[in-house]
């Protein structure tokens, strides 16, 4: 029973040969494949549904019967969605707010976590512990007056306006240091020994070496920016520094009628895409990564 | 700063190297060396940085919360004048309150019963060692990961009486959808739906974890012993997960509270599902634009979240099995 043990091997049949006789088969399938199947589907028929909706027209929508196949798979509500609301740009503004905000976060969750694990200072639990806490206050408490101060500093419709309050790393700063402790500190002696300075230390030994954690923190970012909504949705009014999020509620003030669910779902479709994609490539790391200690919503 | 400094301003203490006294010579207990400082700057120069936006975003707003919630403010007004604890009278007194607040209490008690009852199960069925289940776990996990936004419109699509397919499937049976948007509290089941269906895997994968941490040896000790799946579940599994239980308890009442993206698209003007932040929302940038008294509902749900907390550490955690 203990021959599998995580979950990156699991989905490997056992090395072991297993008699199939029938009734093995059938307990197989009823226990194993039919809970599991159903599980699944559960999950992915609402988003097989919205790809299909997305290629129908509003009169398909609105013949009130269930076929389940678009008559045609013609992009037009894909290029309908583009003229309502400025797509490529709004693309652009979500590409630009996720990039450089996940890539300043993970720089500064590296600096923090390193700066807690290997550099001597008073207080370092008493540091930690306010970096901890963060985890526990939701962003949404803060909206009201981080929107007063952004405002005020003229940041409304900006990209760093958009950036800047989400910057402070609690989450990455917590998976980071777990790691950090983790790394035989034989190596970092070796490299003091050496003479190596404690910059030299960080980019040179403690990064290589944790890069699979990085990229975890990183994915997170990436993930939660790029869905990001309550902020961006009151600091930016300008249609052309929507992030996509909110781009889409723009669209559905326009698009409110029971026959434009084609538009909006091939909105939802390019808005959803890219998350599922950089999912479908690295799930282990961001199943891990938010797994394990996670606060955020 | 001040914690750097401090050390050294002890008075007694000597800057280290500066004199050649022998107590110099020895490794002084008292005040940092040279070296030590100089990792202290070190430590400010790489940790300051994120914590200066620690301090000025998140903890920032907590104490400016409550400082606005003593005022009469409109958004964009210069001026506001100082009103004590009125804006607290009015909320605890006003109708809504009683509303926002059992909304709030209905919809996270719906959402963390519903995805861990059924995160549980699904974790059982994804703990089983078959083909494909690599692919199911990812699968089900990954309504997690999708903007909020995006999900709320394909289940409004879903439900849509109209031109959704639920409507469409009771009436291929001889049913009528019911009138989600139109009676507030199927409102409230929908969107309670939703975000199980979002956040499901997210406790899934957590109690996969914990399933696969507990000894196989006693659940074999249980079966030679003769107790039966169900006895073996609830007499042994469930007791060892219960410190999972305990973290996915924690953070999904969190993960409820702090839910708004859902909401916001799929029910804009909150009636039947007015929660606490919600309304906080509303009141601020929806119309009436009245700062105070959203920073005032604001101060209440995390005057809420920080009573949950300790409530939680104290009286779970002792009840809690750790191995």
């Amino acid at each position: 029973m203990t021959a599998v043990l995580t979950p990156a091997t699991a989905d490997q049949p056992p090395p072991r040969p297993r008699p199939l006789s029938r009734t093995n088969l059938v307990a197989t399938i009823t226990t194993g494949y039919v809970p599991l199947v159903l599980a699944t589907l559960v999950v992915v028929l609402p988003l097989v549904w919205m790809v299909l909706a997305s290629f129908k027209t509003s009169s398909e929508l609105l013949t009130q019967r269930l076929d389940v196949l678009p008559s045609s798979f013609a992009p037009t509500n894909y290029t309908t969605a583009a003229d309502r609301v400025p797509f490529g740009r709004l693309f652009l503004n979500s590409l630009v707010v996720t990039a450089v905000g996940s890539a300043i976060k993970v720089v500064l969750a590296i600096m923090t976590a390193y700066a807690l694990v290997f550099v001597r200072f008073p207080f370092k639990k008493v540091v930690f512990g306010l970096v901890l806490a963060t985890l526990m206050v939701p962003p949404q408490v803060s909206v009201v007056p981080n929107y007063v101060l952004i405002v005020g500093l003229g940041g409304a419709n900006t990209y760093w306006g958009i950036i800047l309050p989400g910057l402070a790393t609690g989450f990455g700063t917590f998976l980071l240091r777990q790691q950090f402790m983790s790394l035989p500190a034989s190596i970092i002696e070796a490299a003091e020994l050496d003479g190596a300075g404690h910059w030299r230390r960080m980019t040179q030994i403690v990064v290589p070496i944790s890069t699979p954690a990085i990229a975890t923190v990183a994915l997170v970012n990436i993930v939660f920016e790029w869905n990001e909504y309550l902020w961006p949705l009151v600091i930016v009014t300008d249609p052309d520094m929507m992030t996509l999020p909110v781009g889409l509620t723009l669209l559905t003030n326009s698009e409110n009628g029971a026959d434009s669910y084609g538009i909006l779902m091939a909105a939802t479709v390019m808005v959803v895409l890219p998350v599922l994609l950089v999912f479908a490539a690295f799930q282990r790391y961001i199943v891990a990564g938010l797994t394990q200690g996670a606060v955020k919503d | 700063m001040a914690a750097v400094t401090a050390p050294a301003d002890t008075g007694t203490t000597t800057p280290a190297g500066a004199t050649a006294t022998p107590a110099g010579r020895r490794r002084r207990r008292r005040g940092p060396s040279a070296r030590d400082r100089r990792d202290y700057l070190v430590f400010i120069a790489l940790a300051g940085p994120n914590l200066v936006l620690i301090a000025l975003f998140t903890y920032r707003p907590l104490f400016e919360n409550i400082y606005y919630s003593t005022l009469n403010w409109t958004l964009g007004a210069t001026t506001a004048t100082s009103v004590g604890l009125a804006n607290y009278r009015e909320f605890f007194t006003s109708p809504d309150a009683a509303s926002i607040l059992t909304t709030t209490a209905v919809f996270t008690v719906a959402t963390v019963g519903g995805s861990m009852v059924l995160g549980l199960m699904v974790a059982l069925v994804l703990n089983r060692r078959v083909r494909g289940v690599g692919f199911a776990r990812a699968a089900v996990f990954s309504p997690f990961v999708l903007s909020g936004v995006g999900v709320g419109l394909v289940w409004l699509f879903i439900f849509d009486p109209v031109v959704g397919v639920i409507g469409a499937l009771l009436r291929a049976v001889g049913r009528t959808s019911p009138e989600w948007f139109n009676d507030p509290t199927l409102t409230l089941v929908m969107v309670i739906i939703v975000y199980v269906w979002k956040n499901l895997g997210y406790v899934a994968v957590i109690y996969l974890a914990g399933l696969q941490s507990i000894n196989k040896d006693l659940l074999e000790a249980a079966a030679i012993d003769g107790a039966g799946p169900r006895r073996t579940f609830f007499s042994i599994v469930l007791p060892l997960l219960s410190p999972t239980t305990f973290f996915v308890l924690l953070t999904s009442i969190l993960n409820s509270l702090q839910a708004f993206d859902l909401l916001r698209i799929m029910n804009p003007l909150g009636r039947g599902t007015n929660t606490l932040i919600y309304e906080a929302y509303l009141q601020a940038f929806a119309g009436s634009n009245r700062v105070g008294y959203s920073a005032t509902i604001s101060t209440v749900l995390f005057g809420l979240l920080v009573v949950l907390t300790i409530v939680q550490l104290v009286l779970l955690e002792r009840r809690v099995h750790y191995r």
